[in-house]
């Protein structure tokens, strides 16, 4: 067969082209449709109940017979179960991070961080079950007052389970530090420790923080697990040996509910993701933010 | 005239690269010793060695002795992190930490578990008047280092280098992406310090070589061809190989 003539392949690159670009703008409207969807929802609920009720009222009983809308115990439940998580993953991901780019071998590096991945690809259902069923008995042993659902033990399960990801980006930022900056430490007589902390890490911070940003980010997102291990109910409270609710769990209860679509409570499903998205929108940004800065000073 | 450091049938091996061979070598206290060669011929190498840089380079393996003020670096009681505050080192490229120009000069000196705000503050002056860089950088020294150009940074690495206050200063090839006016200063630098400290410096520009340094030695292929006073060694060499490459015959 005889290829095809010039002019008939233009077409076709032509075509391929547009059907590349077809699929980037899918995705695009996809994103903006979900916003649109959500904020139009959004404002029906705010037809209703007033903004300032909503974001500053510290009592949510939705489902009760007496309804208040105030976010504020939704919101304080899902930053103590992500500052819990972040407790956990921050120093100890900081520290992994710094053992396998400045102290690991090329050998236990390439063992090491396969593991961590395999961490990563684990179900969220399984962490919530692990939370409930493991960790909430063993601290119970230890902390007597802890009831069987709170934010400790899914805030501790959490760190866990997003360590990989703070490992992996801030590992990334630090071996993204050049060798000539390692080369001049160790000519100043630096110890390897001192290299590390003193000099690598600080060298890497813009990355290290968009690296800690982003996992709040997914922390705050997080669904299964509080859903499962930190109980259903909003408290207005930062104690966190007491059932709390976050606002991705809220939202599981109502869609999984047979709360009928365009009453008041099916609404406010889409009020609190609003204020979800609103939320990790400002940490993903920031955190791009960050890493650009952070690409641009070894640029 | 007393040495700074007795080299003895020094030998260093990358993986199979034999990169330093068998070299001998007697480098005296307080001038300026110029290592001149083509690229790849060990000069780098034999730098690194005098403050164990090498130790760092997986692989890296060394036979031979060196002896600084009579002193074996490599036995057991000398720390390579002491030998590396007594002697200090500048690379090719200025590589300045992503730090203000004052933690910058700061840094050897603060991991030392130095504190104090007003000594800190004095070190890192008389340290930047030392690498004549006081009078640019005096009213800006919150700023980012990288705010300086590049002969500026590499003067900075200087003065980062002498805070520690080394008894020697190992440059290697220290000019070699400056512009002409950053080079006419370091050189000018280096001079006023030979005075204080003993200065070795790894070069391929011969002309540098022959302007600055008291004695040089010639490196080919990870041998030492040639070492002795400047002025006769640029004149009347010895050997014919360090004669060619002094009238640009190779390199």
């Amino acid at each position: 067969m005889t290829s095809a003539t010039p002019g008939s392949s233009h077409v076709k690159e032509q075509m391929v082209g547009w059907a590349f670009k077809l699929c980037g703008l899918l995705s695009l409207f996809v994103t903006v449709g979900i916003a649109v969807v959500l904020f139009a929802e959004a404002a029906h609920f705010f037809g209703e109940v007033s903004v300032v009720e909503f974001l500053f009222g510290t009592e949510w009983t939705p489902l009760f017979t007496e309804k208040h809308f105030g976010i504020l115990p939704l919101v304080l439940g899902t930053l103590l179960v992500s500052a819990i998580a972040m407790i956990v993953a921050i120093p100890l991901g900081i520290l992994i991070a710094v053992y396998l780019s400045e102290y690991a071998s090329a050998r236990v590096r390439r063992s090491l961080k396969p593991i961590l991945e395999i961490l990563a690809s684990i179900p969220t259902i399984v962490f919530g079950y692990f939370a409930l069923l493991s960790v909430t008995p063993f601290l119970q042993k230890i902390i007597p007052g802890l009831s069987g659902f709170n934010a400790l033990s899914p805030g501790i399960v959490m760190g866990i389970m997003i360590l990989p990801f703070v490992v992996s980006l801030t590992d990334d930022a630090m071996t993204a530090v050049p060798h000539s900056l390692r080369m001049a430490a160790y000519g100043l007589g630096s110890t390897r420790l001192q290299v590390a902390f003193r000099v690598v890490l600080p060298s890497a911070s813009s990355g290290v923080i968009a690296a800690c940003v982003l996992a709040v980010s997914r922390a705050v997102g997080e669904t299964m697990l509080v859903a499962i291990a930190a109980g259903m109910r909003p408290t207005f409270t930062l104690n966190p040996l007491v059932p709390v609710q976050t606002i991705t769990a809220y939202i599981v209860q109502v869609s999984l509910g047979d709360t009928p679509a365009g009453t008041l409570e099916y609404r406010s499903i889409f009020a609190v993701a609003s204020v979800l998205f609103v939320l990790t929108f400002i940490l993903n940004m920031l955190a791009q933010k960050l890493r650009a800065s952070f690409k641009f000073t070894y640029a | 005239m007393s040495n700074a450091f007795e080299i003895k049938n020094l030998n260093i091996y990358y993986n199979g690269l034999h990169a330093v061979k068998n070299v001998s070598i007697d480098i005296p206290h307080t001038l300026i010793t110029a290592i001149i060669g083509a690229s790849g011929c060990g000069k780098s190498s034999f730098l690194r060695a005098m403050n164990r840089m090498n130790d760092l380079i997986p692989n890296s393996r060394r036979t031979g002795e060196i002896l600084f003020h009579g002193v074996d670096i490599h036995q057991p009681m000398m720390s390579e992190v002491t030998l590396r505050r007594r002697i200090g080192m500048v690379f090719q490229k200025p590589n300045p930490f992503p730090f203000s120009i004052f933690d910058n000069v700061a840094y050897g000196l603060r991991i030392q578990g130095m504190r104090d705000k007003a000594t800190l503050d004095q070190r890192v002056e008389e340290s930047l008047r030392r690498a004549a860089l006081w009078p640019e950088v005096k009213d800006r020294l919150k700023q980012s280092a990288f705010a300086l150009s590049g002969g500026q940074q590499q003067r900075l690495c200087i003065a980062r280098t002498l805070a520690v206050d080394p008894e020697v200063l190992l440059l290697d090839e220290p000019c070699a992406s400056l512009d002409p006016t950053g080079t006419a200063r370091i050189e000018e630098l280096l001079q006023k310090l030979e005075k204080e400290i003993t200065i070795i410096i790894v070069t391929h520009n011969m002309q540098q070589a022959k302007r600055l340094s008291d004695t040089v030695g010639f490196f080919h292929l990870g041998e030492l061809v040639e070492f002795g006073r400047t002025e006769e060694m640029f004149e009347h060499p010895r050997i014919q190989l360090t004669r060619d490459y002094i009238m640009g015959h190779f390199g």
